[in-house]
């Protein structure tokens, strides 16, 4: 086994579906010889020659209408979306198009279509770079949508997103790709979509979380343990559609829930979480299930990012509030 | 004081000089004489009378269409008239392995391209079955997003080059239409990836009831094509034969490896936008229509038929009565068909479905049954 980057276990998820299916394509801006902005596909156009791995003209639309029309002709495309903030330009393709062509015709075509795109704050970026845009996507009917937090998962969460059948988008936090690395295998292997991971056991309070905020409710369950709080931390993994059984086992045994979203508090993840635990396991609960989530403003400018996003210590103040209730 | 820069380059000049090389390609003229002989396309009698049959055809299909319609028998509906000549011959000028994407006003080409007519019925009164697309009918289900079906035909176009195919991709769109970006980002993502394309403008003048002259300050679309760099053609929508030659031209181009090209048509429809509740008085003038009925695609046809031996009264007939009679059959057909359930809906969302959605299958499978 190797030691990889998430960067480097999505690169190493695509090469092996380029190897896997000659039907998988790989394009977007800036792809081919530049390897794309972050390096996810680094080599793959040398590898696999500039018919499999290509760049597109700039055009977000027309990159998801390519997508699309590949599909009806049997393809199997990985567009990639340079950043999740342009997604607006490509929403009809995406939602108009993609989400609901399965339905659209009746079973009698479908979109296994994968659209990788970086997202989420904390590095700096010039506005529309960072913002947390998941909650649009999630609230499509038609769409998968994922957001792995460790190399070993994005690796294997992405190839089971290239072989979907039904279009998927993968979302990955841009304070992820280098920020760490662990052991990933070499070849290939799957994660089911719509499951999610317990990344840390605990009896008293689940957090459920997923992208870069599993790693900050990691980190606040370190620090709680330390005040003799054992917390559960589960990875969503999948926001849509979401993994009840793993949510509401969880909720049971330690009878306390948070849920963490980096992105702004409005109409999210989070709120659809804490309404899934409200119908199915209130009787279980001994508090109130709370949110920690970014404030309802537009994605804020560079230097108030570190105070805007959510984190650790965030978490560990909604924590105690459910612990003490 | 003149511009400085035109001591050097007039871009004013060359605009006017591009604009003006967009002359209207004719065959026909409105009293069905050949006016470009060396541009006669090389049809054989029996195809010249299949095109005339179809126009014929779909003439009274939309005809019943409306009718039905208004009888409250059918849904959501573009009435077709006046466009046969631009829907008709250019898909007169496709294989049948060819992929069309249409507007959702393009519903015969599909249904000329293999789709079953009661299944257009259904897409029209909005049944999935209508959109059930049969195996080896290379169409998709018309299209309500103007402009989305631009950068589709880029993908699948670029799909069927990949697959080394010698077939083409084919869409419409129309006036209004080409005021999107993604009319732009089709025919551009098409030229820079050289793919078999042909993007047809149908310019029937009216965007629902915007006027033609509000959308672009282009005094043609045509010329649109020139900026993403392919060969564009700008042709009398009205006349058959000259629809298909543009188009025949296209399609050769384009599985030669010469990639895409942009033809507008020119035309007009001569009922309303759709079948609920647009009022054309509001926007066009008695005049208009008529100076517009003189052109008519049908009639030029007609005459330049008569005058070859290829065309009658009773073979017109025959043709009208046999519409009428496929017409009430695939009415029929639709009919009988079962009604759509919630629980169908849901089984059409994904290959395998999600926890939510299987649960939400138990409860409307239980309300269904009751």
């Amino acid at each position: 086994m190797a030691q990889m980057t998430m960067i480097q276990a999505i690169t190493d998820a695509l090469r092996c579906e380029l190897k896997n299916d000659d039907n998988v394509l790989v394009f977007g801006e800036d792809v081919g010889v530049n390897g794309g902005v972050f390096r996810a596909t680094e080599g793959l156009q040398k590898e696999f020659g500039v018919d499999r791995v290509f760049d597109t003209p700039l055009a977000e639309s027309g990159i998801g209408g390519l997508a699309v029309g590949l599909c009806l002709t049997g393809f199997r495309p990985v567009p990639e979306i340079q950043f999740f903030g342009f997604v607006y330009e490509v929403m009809d393709s995406i939602s108009g198009q993609l989400a609901r062509y399965r339905y659209r015709t009746g079973n009698t075509f479908n979109m296994p279509v994968t659209i990788r795109s970086p997202f989420g704050g904390g590095v700096h970026t010039p506005e529309m770079h960072s913002d947390s845009l998941e909650g649009l996507m999630a609230q499509q009917p038609g769409l998968k949508v994922v957001i792995p937090s460790t190399p070993y998962d994005a690796k294997g969460l992405l190839i089971s997103s290239i072989r979907d059948n039904d279009p998927v988008v993968f979302l990955e936090h841009l304070k992820l790709y280098r920020s760490f690395r662990e052991e990933v295998p070499e070849e290939s292997y799957t994660i089911p979509l719509g499951k999610a991971d317990v990344k840390r056991e605990g009896t008293d309070l689940s957090i459920f979380a997923y992208g870069l905020m599993v790693h900050e409710s990691l980190r606040a369950a370190e620090e709680l343990a330390k005040e003799g709080y054992s917390v559960e931390v589960v990875d969503l993994r999948t926001i849509s559609p979401l993994d009840i059984d793993t949510i509401v086992a969880s909720v049971e045994k330690t009878n306390r829930a948070i849920v963490v979203q980096e992105a702004q508090k409005q109409a999210g993840i989070a709120a659809n979480v804490v309404a899934e635990i409200n119908e199915r396991a209130i009787l279980s609960l001994e508090a109130p299930v709370l949110r920690v989530a970014a404030p309802d403003t537009i994605y804020p400018f560079p230097q108030a990012e570190n105070i805007w996003l959510p984190n650790y210590k965030d978490i560990i103040e909604t924590a105690k509030k459910v612990l003490t209730f | 004081m003149g511009e400085k820069i035109t001591k050097v380059f007039n871009p004013a000049e060359t605009l006017n000089e591009i604009e003006n090389k967009f002359e209207m390609f004719q065959i026909l003229n409105e009293k069905g004489e050949v006016v470009n002989p060396d541009a006669l396309p090389d049809l054989s009698d029996d195809e010249l009378v299949e095109l005339m049959t179809r126009m014929v055809y779909t003439r009274i299909l939309d005809q019943r269409s409306i009718s039905l319609n208004r009888q409250g028998r059918l849904g959501f509906y573009a009435p077709t008239a006046g466009q046969e000549a631009s829907q008709l011959a250019s898909h007169f000028a496709l294989e049948k392995d060819d992929w069309i994407l249409p507007g959702y006003r393009d519903v015969p080409q599909i249904v000329w391209h293999g789709l079953p007519l009661w299944k257009a019925f259904l897409f029209s009164r909005g049944h999935f079955v209508g959109n059930q697309i049969p195996e080896g009918v290379n169409v998709v289900p018309p299209q309500i997003i103007i402009g989305a079906q631009y950068v589709q035909t880029a993908g699948v176009a670029l799909g069927l080059k990949k697959r080394g195919s010698k077939t083409v991709a084919i869409t419409y769109t129309g006036d209004g239409g080409s005021s999107q970006g993604d009319f732009y980002e089709g025919i551009n993502f098409a030229g820079a990836q050289k793919t078999p394309a042909i993007f047809i403008v149908q310019n029937n003048q009216y965007a629902i009831s915007t006027p033609r002259e509000v959308q672009t300050a282009a005094k043609t679309i045509a010329q649109k094509g020139i900026a993403a760099g392919i060969p564009s053609t700008l042709v009398d929508g009205m006349d058959a034969l000259a629809v298909y030659v543009a188009t025949k031209d296209a399609r050769d181009r384009a599985v030669r490896g010469e990639g895409p090209s942009l033809i507008e048509t020119m035309c007009y429809r001569y009922g309303p936008h759709t079948m609920s509740g647009d009022d054309p008085t509001r926007y066009r003038t008695s005049d208009i229509d008529n100076e517009w009925a003189a052109k008519d695609p049908i009639v030029r046809f007609r005459i330049f038929l008569e005058g070859k031996g290829l065309w009658n009264e009773q073979k017109e007939t025959e043709v009208i009565e046999r519409a009428k009679e496929e017409i009430k059959e695939a009415i029929k057909k639709a009919d009988e068909t079962p009604k759509q359930k919630v629980t169908d809906l849901i089984s059409n969302m994904f290959e395998e479905l999600p926890h939510n959605l299987k649960e939400q299958y138990e409860i409307y499978k239980a309300k269904e049954s009751k």
